[in-house]
């Protein structure tokens, strides 16, 4: 059946997006989330905070685009969980389909839907002063980071989605997504903080992330920060791949 | 009809079933299943809770592995040929695996797609005007009622017109008439060739609907046969003088408005006949 791969799962992904279209609170909830803390850093604690040349709009918006990939995957792991409550999951898996078209219509709803999130967030950033130097070429370095990091953490939203026993364990997991950002070089420089957080903040991948597309809106050199930022998310997504591929088979044998 | 496209694949028993055994973890469920369902029969597997009718469907509809045994499902070895199964059958699970947030014609469409049917939309209207559903399949199913929703589900199991359909307890948690909406379509499905294989923990929907009626009791199949073969296990009827008393169904219905068989738009009706003419599949 592995002929119809393409075909399965752009039926099935037709069907996801559905889904997201007839609830568009799903991701107007994913964007504002992200507006309400960027409003918040920028006119509230933005006079406090040391941005250094820039505005804050401009220092704040990349670790803001994360925190929304951060809540949005979470709807993935609700969709795939409310798939494997009801029975439509087992009518596909006995149905003469390409099985792996299932996992992948979820995946690609993800990333459409996390799209016009980070597009909604970013044309709010624009109204609240946000300005970039950025041509098309570092446009499309930002879109190309921004989507691999959507798909890392939507492999892993995969493994909840699967395994959850409960509707809030399928999303619980997305809390320390959406928080990872607050201890990196999101919001404050990292310099500011004692020691072993600092260590902590300086080696985790939100903070190469964020500096690379910071850069990037900058029209700055990415430097070398660029293939630290693209190891964590290629790396991360390998693994969520593979656990998820591995959880998947054990469900379905 | 537009919708056939089922590899029929050689004669002999829809499904045949050999010492089938499988255990989760400590619990022996199965512990040597054999029986064998003819061409174009409804066969009831019945059974208490528990009993593992469940992972007998699973098992048939290559869901879930045995440990032990064969299952050929038209023909084809579940274990060695998944695929050529998938191919040969549909299933119905305990809850109806429809999809909430589309309505009952998208629902219809998505699985008509997914079996590469040609005309996708012309094979839903022709099941939403089977089953009555025309005047809500532009409504989500998420609006549905119970029998309605069932119907919904056993309708998107015909699509692509499998030889074999597995209907796992179809009737539980339904009110009284969406029961008897059911169980015409499941007899609307048997008088077209296709075989049931349907569990239920219900005697009279076993006596009601099946050709012959298999007891799975502590993983073994205990009895198998015709109703009549069941009846004869006992010791012969003896004549006795009882007043009837209507049962609660009967004053159910009574209170109700009369007819069992109603539905949402259409009235099938001819509940109270345990015929199978092809000709209460099509109307309308």
């Amino acid at each position: 059946m592995a002929t119809h791969f393409v075909g399965d799962t752009a039926v099935l992904t037709g069907r996801t997006m559905r889904h997201v279209t007839r609830s568009p609170d799903t991701i107007i909830t994913t964007a504002i989330m992200p507006i309400a803390i960027m409003l918040l850093f920028v006119y509230v604690f933005g006079g406090a905070i040391d941005s250094g040349s820039v505005s804050s709009v401009n220092y704040m918006l990349p670790g803001i685009l994360l925190i929304t990939i951060g809540s949005g995957i979470a709807y993935t792991a609700f969709r795939l969980f409310t798939d494997m409550q009801g029975g439509i999951f087992e009518r596909f898996q006995s149905m003469p389909i390409a099985r792996p078209g299932v996992l992948w219509a979820h995946v690609l709803t993800s990333l459409t839907s996390n799209a016009i999130s980070l597009a909604l967030v970013i044309g709010v950033a624009f109204a609240m002063g946000f300005r970039t130097g950025a041509g098309p070429l570092a446009w499309l370095a930002v879109v190309g980071i921004l989507l691999l990091f959507t798909l890392a953490l939507t492999w892993i939203a995969v493994i909840p989605g699967l395994t959850a026993k409960s509707i809030d364990g399928a999303s619980a997991f997305s809390y320390p997504l959406i928080f990872l950002p607050f201890i990196s070089s999101a919001f404050v420089p990292t310099r500011t903080m004692p020691g072993p957080v600092r260590a902590f903040a300086d080696n985790q991948p939100v903070t190469s992330i964020v500096d690379t597309i910071r850069a990037l809106f900058a029209g700055q050199p990415v430097g070398s920060g660029v293939w630290t930022a693209l190891a964590w998310c290629v790396g991360i997504l390998v693994v969520a791949y593979a656990v998820a591929n591995v959880v998947y088979r054990r469900k379905i044998s | 009809m537009s919708y056939l496209s089922a590899t029929d694949q050689a004669q002999g028993p829809a499904i045949q079933v050999r010492g089938l055994e499988k255990s989760y973890k400590e619990v022996h469920v199965l512990r040597g299943v054999d029986f064998e369902v003819a061409r174009g029969s409804i066969f009831a597997l019945l059974g208490s809770n528990g009993a593992g009718k469940t992972t007998v469907v699973r098992i048939l509809s290559t869901l879930l592995a045995a440990d032990a045994g064969t299952s050929l499902v038209n023909g084809f070895d579940v274990a060695a040929r998944p695929a050529d199964v998938r191919e040969s059958i549909s299933l119905t699970g305990q809850f109806a695996a429809v999809d909430e947030i589309l309505t009952g014609r998208e629902n219809l469409v998505l699985v008509a797609r997914l079996r590469h049917l040609r005309q996708p939309g012309a094979v839903a209207d022709e099941l939403l005007r089977r089953f009555s559903l025309t005047e809500a399949g532009g409504r989500r199913a998420a609006t549905y009622s119970g029998g309605m929703r069932r119907r919904l589900d056993i309708a998107m199991s015909l699509i692509g017109n499998p030889p074999v359909i597995f209907l796992d307890e179809p009737t539980t948690g339904l009110d009284p008439e969406a029961r008897i909406e059911v169980w015409q379509a499941v007899r609307s499905l048997a008088a077209s060739g296709t075989t049931v294989l349907l569990t239920t923990q219900y005697l009279d929907e076993a006596e009601q609907l099946a050709d012959r009626i298999a007891i799975l009791h502590q993983g073994r199949i205990i009895v198998n046969g015709t109703l009549a073969d069941l009846r004869a296990l006992l010791p012969p009827a003896k004549v006795e003088y009882v007043e009837k008393q209507p049962s609660l169904e009967d004053v159910f219905f009574a209170v109700v408005g009369g007819d069992p068989g109603r539905s949402d738009t259409a009235d099938t009706s001819s509940t109270s006949s345990t015929s199978r003419t092809p000709s209460t599949s099509s109307k309308e």
